[in-house]
């Protein structure tokens, strides 16, 4: 992939390294894609904390498994198979959530879904023989070889959905903090839940394409969560939440670029490292 | 079916996994720490390809890390949603790190256990030596016994922490203690239907059996009975037909099943209403 002629490696040359990072056109490819995907990773995560959704949003990201193994198997592009699986689990997410039983029975459901999806994508994979190659990058994401096109299709989703969300943002605050207030007060709470785990679905979606399934939950809870822990207030919790999960992104990238190992070790590592510093310091 | 080995391998592990994890399921959808097991699922799969980097027994690897992670999770407190994310948090950390492993371990040997990582997410039940079904059956008879012995304080501390507290149940204890528990049981699946899929033999007959009962012991039997079942009619399927992997088979029978009785549970609540009204 990297000419060895060409490529340095690390050197005590901080200029000089930075410069060598938008070198290749694959790694701008993945700069871009990441930068879009924290963005929309940070706003999406930080709502889902808000609203206690972290069993949820993490079932949903699984689901991207079998959505791009159903795919592969069935050869449609992957994205089809991200987004329908994607879509349908919210979908069932928000059916569940909606029975109103107890928390017990409601964590049940999602964690039988989980496994089901779980299942299902092996079964898929195991079907189109393609085990070795195919599952790793599905389950752990891959930052190479992403194309202009698919980064156009991430800058698309990634704008409508935060532009969903921030069209939405005051209700759904109003909604996560306290429903039966916001719901005495006429905001459509239930819509609210569906659009917010539609709107998650479709991220995951995307994010999922590029961090792989397993991983995607990492930038979507970990810079999320610190930024709770930092502020209570939200808009800055926000824009907190989109500037770590920026800043992790990058930093991952550009580590896993000069070195042989996966990009995301680098990206959960250094978000979960803040975490704990944060904790730490503000306790 | 039963002339082959393998196959009988299968079905005498698979019947003891099955029923640690019902037993087990049971008081973790109680408890509500579904979301627990799903964290320590994953650590399953980091703990097993750190082992493997390091030249350590694959096993010895899992059952440290899934006891040591549920120790952790019960330190990070339980119940409250905001421990939710700190869980998440950690899990999705140990993620990354068991990617890293999964990295080194394929690049240094890459042709001999190159399957490894696919081996553990998603298990390898057809794959149990005698020896490996000896460990696992008696690890599974001993979480079993265990939960067994605590079931009654652990149900009481489960249904009402507060009252059980006062009466001198040592709540705090007992979590901590199933918590290890859990991580056994999910150590002890791990090898049979896989760290990812571990999870729906935990909460899919649970899940079924509170649907069906709401007498705790009765809860127990049908939740183990449950998960028993979806293990050998799994089994049984995956055998006869041989591109469907026997963990797939298994978790989508106990869903199935789990599917089944939400709706007859929801028919029967239809029917009570129509002739009450």
């Amino acid at each position: 992939m990297v000419d060895a002629a060409v490529f340095q490696g690390l050197s005590w040359n901080l200029l000089d390294d930075f410069r060598q990072l938008f070198a290749y056109p694959f790694m701008v490819n993945a700069l871009e894609a990441g930068t879009i995907v924290a963005v929309m990773a940070g706003v999406t995560g930080w709502f889902m904390v808000l609203r206690g959704q972290a069993f949820a949003g993490h079932t949903l990201s699984v689901i991207a498994f079998p959505g791009a193994a159903a795919a592969g198997w069935a050869g449609v592009p992957l994205a089809f198979g991200y987004f329908g699986f994607c879509g349908a689990g919210a979908l069932i997410l928000a059916a569940i959530a909606g029975t109103r039983r107890s928390l017990g029975a409601e964590s049940a459901a999602i964690g039988s879904l989980q496994a089901l999806a779980l299942a299902l994508g092996f079964l898929f994979v195991s079907l189109s023989h393609r085990i070795l190659t195919g599952l790793d990058s599905l389950l752990f994401g891959t930052f190479l070889g992403i194309t202009r096109s698919q980064v156009l299709v991430l800058l698309l989703v990634a704008v409508a959905t935060v532009a969903v969300t921030a069209v939405a943002a005051r209700p759904l605050f109003f909604a996560s903090v306290d429903a039966d207030v916001a719901r005495a007060s006429g905001v459509p709470v239930r819509l609210l839940g569906l659009g917010f785990l539609l709107v998650l679905g479709l991220s995951v979606a995307e994010t999922s394409q590029i961090t792989g399934a397993l991983l995607v939950f990492a930038l979507l809870v970990t810079p999320a969560a610190t930024a709770h822990r930092l502020t209570s207030r939200p808009w800055l919790g926000l824009a907190l939440a989109v500037a770590l999960a920026l800043a992790v992104t990058w930093a991952g990238l550009a580590l896993a670029y000069f070195s042989i190992y996966p990009v995301g070790f680098y990206v959960t590592s250094l978000s979960f490292g803040l975490y704990v510093l944060v904790r730490i310091v503000t306790r | 079916m039963f002339a082959h080995e393998f196959m009988r391998n299968a079905l005498l592990a698979g019947t003891f996994v099955g029923l640690a994890c019902g037993l087990v399921g049971y008081f973790v959808v109680l408890r509500t720490q579904v979301f627990a097991g799903d964290a320590l699922s994953h650590v399953a799969f980091t703990g097993a390809l750190g082992a493997a980097v390091l030249g350590l027994d694959l096993l010895a690897g899992v059952f440290v890390a899934t006891i040591c992670g549920g120790l952790v999770i019960g330190a990070l407190g339980e119940r409250a949603r905001a421990d939710d994310v700190a869980i998440g948090s950690l899990f999705a950390w140990t993620l990354g790190l068991g990617a890293l492993f999964l990295s080194i371990f394929t690049t240094q040997r890459s042709a001999s256990n190159g399957t490894a990582g696919v081996r553990v997410l998603f298990g390898s039940i057809f794959g149990l030596s005698a020896h490996d079904v000896r460990v696992s059956v008696t690890i599974a008879i001993a979480a079993a016994a265990v939960l067994l012995v605590i079931a009654r304080p652990l149900l009481f501390s489960s249904l009402d922490e507060g009252v059980a507290e006062a009466q001198g149940v040592p709540v705090r204890a007992l979590g901590l203690l199933f918590l290890a528990l859990l991580g056994v049981v999910c150590a002890e699946a791990t090898q049979a239907i896989g760290a990812l899929l571990l999870l729906g033999l935990l909460a899919a007959p649970a899940g079924a059996a509170q649907r069906l009962t709401t007498r705790p012991w009765a809860g127990l039997v049908v939740s183990a009975g449950l998960a028993v079942g979806s293990v050998w009619l799994g089994l049984t399927l995956a055998y006869v037909f041989p591109s469907l992997p026997p963990s797939s088979a298994v978790i989508g029978v106990a869903v199935a099943v789990y599917a089944v009785s939400l709706l007859s549970s929801r028919i029967v609540h239809w029917s009570i209403e129509s002739t009450t009204r």
